[in-house]
């Protein structure tokens, strides 16, 4: 009897340990082995050498380092806001449920759950500067070729606009969720009140829905600075380093110069970064709903 | 005169639609398209908007030009691995959560709820570096471990056995059925919805899966397919109608799948999206 009943107390533990042990081993432990690694110069290797902050005022003062920091923000600041706003407008373009707009839901959801590297394939052949559809398209109207991934003013761009066209129904989708969520009877009231289509849009519609976008933009904030799969394939990081962004020069730093302490490095510096966003993103909410 | 005020309006409506139609679609059909072209047709100025003979010789050629069995099979074993292994670990985890009191409850949820905040990938690299002291790189471990103890799934998992009622427990418990027999008789048939859900996300996901099998490995032992198929871009890059044929045979059982459980996939990610 008393064993059954060690055996109850214990079956929790039990239970929750496979689980426990492999999220300490694979993200616990990982973030303070990542900081630790970032204090030494090692090439995985020969010895490890203690370098202190080393690692960190060279990240500062390298102009590799600053220009992809910046990309980084760029790719971000116009993957967000390209992304929200499209979505936001296509939901109201959608939120009539017809078979019509069921089934352009549908497609636009579709790219969603394919392989990035596959659409970034297809992507790439249609941006093709010599025999792409984009450039033949273009030559219809009297346009010139364009360098989508070649030309450095603009590769950073089609890489968002890839990224754009992945991740855009999936918005759409929470963002459909959430209109379909306002109660009706908001808009009996205003209809009543004789309120304006303009007024009826921002003080209801945008407002019910205002949750959902900022948690939406908290969420395509951190998958932009995980983007990499469109950057492997379509153009390495380049041209002369235009479309590379923290993520990919934590990989090539330690894939491809073998430097795992300066690589520890840029991944906190990112790290630090979600971490504050994350931090900011709580800090607002929790204001929101004392407000209320 | 009503009808006069929507015929603008309507016009508008119907070409916008056809816009967004186009482009969505567009890149697939290219996509097909260029698959089923020869090689002068996919580099012919102007392009040929259909192909009048399917050069299914393609497919043939990107499946011999990379290891293509090779790298499916890597998938198959490691996408199944990841499915069947997040069953086992999660299930157990969730139910603890959900219907257990113990001490360090707080504190070990607190932990789930905080690894659904980190991205992986920022941490990859400190794991590779596991894996190479333990010897584990290029192992089918090592892209299959990581994944099962997934924070969603906890959390998604834990959800549905809260909601089911006390009562039906009580009951069982009322007939002395061991606490093994609730979980297999009552528990888990009542979460098959969720766990199906769960598994058609961890399998799309790990299909499509790029970043890690790429990061973590070094061979292509246990590479998988869309680094197969990112390989065969490499050195097929001036045959477009190879590369996109190989790119056919990676999407297709994703679009399989998709066609079939299409509202299913839908509410899982509004279900993921909204939580």
């Amino acid at each position: 009897m008393s064993g059954s009943g060690t055996l109850r107390r214990f079956l929790p533990y039990l239970m929750v340990a496979p689980a426990v042990l492999i999220l300490v081993t694979f993200y616990v432990y990982p973030i303070g082995y990542n900081v630790y690694l970032s204090f030494f110069s090692w090439n995985m290797r020969g010895p490890m050498k203690f370098i202190g902050l080393k690692n960190y005022t060279e990240l500062f003062t390298s102009h590799d380092f600053t220009q992809t920091l910046m990309n980084t923000i760029w790719y971000t600041v116009m993957e967000v806001t390209l992304v929200i706003v499209l979505a936001l407008l296509l939901a109201l373009f959608l939120q009539k449920n017809t078979l019509v707009n069921r089934f352009i839901q549908t497609i636009s959801f579709t790219p969603n759950i394919i392989s990035l590297v596959s659409v970034s394939l297809i992507w790439m052949w249609l941006m093709n500067t010599d025999k792409g559809l984009f450039n033949y398209i273009l030559s219809l109207f009297g346009g010139d070729a364009v360098g989508w991934l070649t030309d450095k003013r603009i590769a950073l761009f089609s890489i968002v606009l890839v990224s754009v066209w992945k991740s855009v129904g999936f918005n759409v989708l929470i963002i459909l969720s959430a209109l379909g969520s306002i109660p009706p009877y908001l808009y009996e009231a205003a209809a009543l009140d004789r309120a304006s289509k303009r007024s009826v849009f921002f003080q209801i519609t945008l407002k019910m829905i205002s949750p959902t976008l900022f948690f939406l933009t908290l969420m395509n904030i951190i998958s932009s600075f995980q983007a990499f799969e469109t950057i492997s394939v379509m153009t390495n990081g380049g041209p002369s380093n235009a479309t590379n962004t923290l993520i990919f020069s934590i990989y090539k730093q330690s894939s491809e110069y073998y430097r795992v302490g300066y690589a520890s490095a840029i991944a906190v510096v990112l790290m630090a970064i979600v971490g504050l966003i994350t931090l900011v993103y709580f800090r607002v909410l929790n204001k929101r709903v004392h407000y209320r | 005169m009503k009808d006069w005020v929507r015929t603008p309006k309507f016009i508008i409506r119907l070409l916008l639609s056809l816009l967004l139609i186009i482009v969505f679609l567009a890149p697939f059909y290219w996509m097909f398209l260029s698959a089923f072209k020869t090689l002068d047709e996919v580099i012919a100025v102007p392009p040929k908007f259909w192909v009048d003979k399917l050069q299914w010789v393609n497919f043939q050629q990107a499946f011999t030009r990379i290891n293509f069995m090779h790298y499916t099979k890597n998938s198959i074993i490691i996408t199944a691995g990841t499915i069947i292994g997040q069953i086992l670990v999660v299930v157990p985890a969730a139910y603890a959560f959900a219907r257990y009191q113990f001490r360090g409850k707080g504190v070990l949820f607190g932990l789930v709820l905080f690894t659904m905040m980190i991205p992986g990938q920022l941490i990859f690299l400190p794991i590779f570096v596991m894996f190479a002291k333990t010897g584990l790189l290029n192992t089918y471990i090592s892209l299959i471990v990581p994944f099962i103890a997934s924070g969603m799934a906890i959390f998604m998992l834990r959800q549905t056995f809260m909601q089911i009622p006390d009562s039906i427990l009580e009951a069982a418990r009322l007939d002395n059925a061991g606490e093994f027999k609730i979980i297999r008789t009552i528990m888990l048939p009542m979460a098959i919805p969720t766990l199906s859900t769960l598994a058609l996300l961890t399998f799309i996901g790990t299909w499509n899966s790029y970043f890690f099998p790429l990061a973590w490995t070094t061979t292509d032992a246990v590479r998988t397919l869309p680094l197969g198929v990112k390989k065969l871009q490499d050195a097929e890059g001036l045959n477009p109608h190879i590369v996109m044929a190989g790119n056919m045979m990676l999407i297709l059982p994703v679009l399989i799948i998709f066609s079939f459980a299409r509202k299913h996939i839908i509410k899982a990610f509004t279900y993921s999206g909204v939580k």
